[in-house]
């Protein structure tokens, strides 16, 4: 499964990044980019604190680099694409947000409290969510007890009272599955709620771990790859939920994709990943006319040699 | 599955209930009445208080997803603590004497569950034998367990509730009953509830259980400790109702095994499941005594037979493992259905 999603990734670059650079935007994302409404709500923007930033991150394995001295800063209400070439080193910079890795050098701060390593096991209290690159749900579970285990970290009452359904449990479970139902209803998946979840097909499974992630409504959603192996057209239904949850729940997005229209389409600002160096950092047009950018990562798409050298590390 | 229960038209969709309360209905009506007490000594006993351990292993394994090797060292910490409690403590009610069992063997799950914070799989299973030897040892080396007997195999107390004895076969198939029948519904209160699902949310991906908030070191103990009452209480019952004797040989790594087995072909994360394996683990090898000396004649003694049940269960479990990983539970649910759609269609 992972390779066989990786595989997808890397198939998706060179199938989509020709298009954009071509023709610009593929059609599909030309209707529904609406760069009024974005920056409309965007709230307050430049003035805000920002929610998230990474001071000076290093993270190595063993000789790879997969991150050097990388900061960030992410406003309230933003949506913050990364991109970059596969193995740039973006799965690894939401694993050392969310706690997943430990970064050897720098300090990520949310909401003011700064960690050297955040506490996975508090990150939902912190008000972060987030989904993985290779699908993390739980297949024994049926889609509408996946989502409502978003909602696990509220938990007061003990399995006893569970048991004998005393005390809290009872009020608690109705509370999470009428949230986890409505969140259900925003996706557009109430008519799968009872499907167990690894019976699904993959598009549909990706927007459950959406949903698992947005039932806590997070002030933090973090996206590996939201829209990783998907068709065009699910790809823009896909950017329209991110969309409708920022504006919805003013949920701060930072989302990982391979597909540079998607992208271009949907984000506030893009940084730009290569060898895990941040090679750029700015709004969409601007990142298109980067000539640094264009060198690293999206001048490949246009060039067939540079692509075949691009997939080789991709194999990294 | 879930999608093929909603085609079945509503009238054969019977509620929930109605299976279990009819099956309880004959257990309790009808077998005490027509069971011989071969029926109940060689079959029913050893049945239910190994599809208990089962239905404890499966808490564990098929729904928390940490392998344990260490079933039966559980078995025999409740069995002798269980004996303990009713030899030391004076006026305790025998009731009460079988939920300390369950909380001593739930306290030794803890702190053998400890490795499971750092250890998986394989790993695990491995670091559970060492509940095994180290109880099995510990019973053996200090006679103090076992009321200093020369022996080290000590007589059951005769099991009585509020001043009724229930001595015989069918009364003590009765109170077996009784107490499986009480845990196996709280075990399948537990799974459907919020904690059940935890569990399952740490087997099946450990990292997101831990992203979306759920405490998973505080899990995976409650979870040994849970399933480590359950299976204490099963020792209990082995001992007291099916054995009448408590001794640590009977709660070997072989035993362990056993339990293992059960969960595996009756079904992982079924509470169904494990009974379903039990009766094969009971009924198979007097299955195959009989046809064996049917067969072979004097050909088939003692010896035979072990070695032969020993190569065909052996053999059974493998065949689980690749045709029906899902075990006898998913095999079972399939034939009804098959069953249901051709009455429906004829
Ligand atoms: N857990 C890990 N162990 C070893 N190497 C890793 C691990 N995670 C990432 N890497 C390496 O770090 C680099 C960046 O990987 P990753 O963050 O997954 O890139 P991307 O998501 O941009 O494709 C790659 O060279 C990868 O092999
Ligand atoms: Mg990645």
């Amino acid at each position: 499964m992972p390779l066989a999603s990786y595989a997808l990734g890397v198939m998706e670059a060179s199938v989509y990044a020709p298009e954009v650079f071509a023709r610009g935007l593929p059609a599909s994302l030309r209707v529904e980019a609406q760069p009024e409404d974005r920056t409309t709500a965007v709230p307050a923007a430049d003035a805000a604190a920002p929610l998230l930033s990474l001071q000076g991150i290093g993270l190595s394995f063993g000789g790879v680099v997969a991150l050097a001295e990388i900061d960030l800063s992410v406003r309230p209400g933003e949506i913050r694409a990364i991109i970059g070439p596969n193995g740039a080193g973006k799965s690894s910079l939401i694993n050392v947000i969310s706690g997943v890795y430990r970064a050897d050098r720098g300090h990520v701060r949310l909401d003011g409290a700064s960690y050297a390593q955040v506490p996975t096991q508090r990150l939902a209290h912190l008000g972060v969510a987030r989904t993985f690159q290779n699908l993390a749900l739980f297949k024994g579970l049926s889609v509408l007890d996946n989502v409502a285990s978003g909602l696990a970290y509220k938990v007061r009452s003990n399995f006893a009272g569970q048991l004998l359904g005393i005390g809290r449990s009872r009020g608690e479970q109705r509370d999470f599955l009428s949230r986890a139902d409505q969140i259900l209803e925003f996706l557009d998946l109430t008519a799968i709620r009872h499907r167990l979840v690894g019976t699904l097909p993959y598009g549909l499974q990706k927007r459950v771990e959406l949903a698992r992630a947005l039932v806590a409504q997070p002030r933090l959603l973090l996206l590996d790859e939201p829209m990783a192996g998907m068709t065009a057209g699910e790809k823009s239904e896909m950017a329209a939920f991110v969309r409708a949850a920022r504006d919805r729940f003013a949920t701060t997005v930072v989302l990982i994709e391979h597909d540079v229209g998607v992208v271009m389409g949907l984000s506030d600002c893009i940084a730009v990943l290569d060898y895990g160096r941040k090679i750029a950092d700015a709004t969409p047009d601007e990142v298109r006319n980067d000539q640094r950018v264009i060198d690293a990562y999206l001048g490949v798409a246009s060039n067939d040699e540079a692509l075949s050298v691009n997939e080789g590390r991709a194999g990294i | 599955m879930t999608a093929m229960t909603s085609d079945v038209p509503p009238a054969l969709v019977l509620p929930k209930w109605i299976a279990p309360v009819l099956l309880l209905a004959f257990a309790y009506g009808v077998v005490p009445l027509i069971g011989s007490s071969y029926l109940f000594e060689a079959i029913l006993l050893p049945f239910l208080a190994l599809g208990l351990a089962g239905v404890g292993l499966n808490i564990l394994t098929g729904y928390a997803g940490q392998v344990s090797l260490g079933s039966a060292a559980f078995m025999a910490a409740g069995a002798f603590a269980a004996y303990n409690f009713n030899l030391r403590v004076e006026g305790l009610p025998l009731v009460g004497s079988i939920v300390l069992a369950g909380f001593v063997a739930a306290a030794i799950g803890i702190v053998f569950g400890l490795p499971s914070l750092r250890l998986r799989g394989f790993y695990l299973a491995v670091s559970t034998l060492a509940a095994q030897f180290f109880v099995q040892w510990a019973l053996t080396k200090f006679s103090w367990f076992s009321n200093n007997s020369a022996s080290g195999v000590i007589d059951a107390p005769r099991l009585s509730i509020a001043g009724f004895a229930l001595d015989g076969a069918v009364g003590r198939y009765l109170f077996a009953l009784t107490v499986v029948s009480i845990l196996t519904f709280l075990a399948y209160r537990l799974v459907s509830s919020q904690t059940g699902r935890n569990f399952i949310a740490i087997r099946d991906n450990e990292t997101a259980a831990r992203i979306i908030g759920i405490p998973v070191l505080k899990t995976k103990l409650l979870a040994f400790a849970i399933s480590s009452f359950i299976i204490g209480v099963a020792g209990v019952i082995w001992a007291f109702a099916y054995l009448r004797t408590v001794e640590p040989d009977g709660f070997d790594l072989d035993r362990s095994f056993q339990i293992l087995f059960i969960v595996i072909i009756g079904g992982l994360a079924s509470i169904r499941g494990a009974f379903f394996g039990a009766a094969l683990i009971v009924v198979f090898p007097l299955a195959l005594s009989r046809l064996g000396g049917f067969l072979l004649g004097d050909v088939f003694d003692s010896g035979v037979l072990d070695m032969s049940q020993r190569i065909v269960l052996g053999a059974l479990i493998i065949l689980f493992l690749i045709l029906e990983p899902d075990g006898l539970v998913a095999l079972w649910d399939r034939v009804r259905r098959r069953l249901l759609f051709a009455r429906q269609s004829t």
